[in-house]
């Protein structure tokens, strides 16, 4: 363990800024991505892979939007409350941006607070985080019971339109609302071992025996953050098209 | 990326395991910046969601609803990335591995337009121009074969 420490103070100093310092690490012995832990590297290249797969469901939905000759379900209709007697279009949609949004802003404070050790506020800024995330959830499941239960849509067909509709809506959504789930979960798996006080004293995890360290709030970060960017390409092309 | 190179210094090797014994100026800073640059971003975000939702209420149309949806869409996006998930302060050495390989997708999406356009183009010739789906009547316009 001692030895790695000059190592890494004399690799802080030498490394190369801009385009010279991309070559040199990518050239350089054992690991190409200096100054990030593992896990946050794997964690970025998982969500690049998670990427790829909700490109694929987007771009597929617009292959089958475009190529239907029937109509399309008008979305701003499709997701309008009636609020006070008025109908307010996609106000369902609009604010379970904002939630999700709020709770990328939380992330983000958690995992600044983590850094700096304060246990208690990271603790309820992540549970801020899981809440709203819950939220979301079940404002989806709001969401999905009102368009099963009430206006007849299913993965195979619906009453309002194209069936391709019903089949992108419940696989695109389906598929974020199960991220949103999972990261809650995690949210409070990771705020439960931030108030203990694993990260403080380097418990070991439960499942991969790493460690406990400030890094993971981050990593978790990462994750849930990832989780608000799908949602901007979902609202963009899905409810705003 | 003065600010990289700064930030930088500070971060740790955890998978190395030096982080334990790398003396406590290095373990304190990991990804640390002001708190104010979270709160402006968190508030860019509400706009730009709000804008977009206006683009929907106000009814625009056209090109115009497609660019502006589209921008505010890559704003957002962008906003995300670079401040909440740290992205402005990596090496360019993983910012290349992690935002590069999506520009492929580019092709995907050119790939699918075409046929998505042609499909609808044969679909439009040898069935006809069909008149709007019937309520409760979903399916025939929608699976290709021998829908009819």
């Amino acid at each position: 363990m001692n030895q790695s420490v000059p190592t890494s103070t004399v690799e802080a100093a030498t490394l190369q800024p801009g385009l010279q310092g991309v070559v040199a690490d990518w050239s350089s012995d054992q690991r190409a991505f200096k100054n990030v832990p593992w896990g946050k590297a794997m964690m970025w290249i998982f969500l690049l892979s998670d990427t790829f797969i909700f490109s694929s469901f987007l771009i597929s939905y617009m292959t089958v939007r475009i190529s239907t000759t029937a109509p399309w379900p008008n979305p701003s209709e499709v997701f309008a409350l009636t609020i006070g007697g008025k109908d307010i279009p996609l106000i369902l949609i609009a604010i379970m941006t904002f939630v999700l949004i709020s709770s990328s802003g939380t992330m983000a404070l958690a995992v600044n607070y983590g850094y700096r050790k304060n246990r208690v506020v990271t603790f309820w800024l992540l549970l801020a985080t899981a809440a709203l995330g819950a939220t979301f959830v079940g404002m989806q499941a709001f969401e999905w019971t009102k368009l099963i239960v009430e206006e007849g849509v299913r993965p195979w067909g619906n009453p309002l339109g194209a069936a391709q509709f019903g089949a992108s809506f419940f696989m695109i959504t389906g598929f974020h609302g199960t991220h949103v789930s999972i990261g809650v979960i995690f949210l409070i798996i990771v705020a439960v071992k931030v108030l203990r006080g694993d990260l403080d004293r380097q418990k070991p995890g439960f499942l991969t025996g790493r460690k406990g360290n400030y890094e993971i709030v981050e990593i978790m970060g990462l994750y849930w953050h990832f989780v608000d960017l799908v949602w901007v390409f979902i609202f963009a092309v899905f409810y705003l098209w | 990326m003065a600010h990289a190179e700064a930030h930088a210094e500070g971060l740790h090797h955890p998978a190395t395991g030096q982080h334990a014994a790398a003396g406590a100026q290095h373990h304190e800073v990991g990804q640390q910046h002001p708190l104010g640059i979270y709160f402006k971003i968190w508030g860019l975000l509400f706009v730009l969601s709000t804008a977009s939702y206006l683009v929907d209420y106000f009814h625009f149309q056209g090109y115009l609803r497609w660019f502006l949806i589209l921008t505010f869409m890559l704003l957002k996006a962008g906003l995300i990335v670079a401040v909440f998930m740290h992205m402005l302060w990596e090496r360019l050495a993983m910012v290349y591995v992690i935002l590069v390989p999506p520009l492929v997708l580019m092709v995907l999406l050119g790939i699918g337009a075409i046929e998505g356009g042609y499909t609808f183009f044969t679909r439009e010739l040898f069935f006809g121009a069909p008149p709007a789906a019937p309520a409760g009547h979903s399916v025939p316009a929608g699976t290709p074969g021998p829908a009819s």
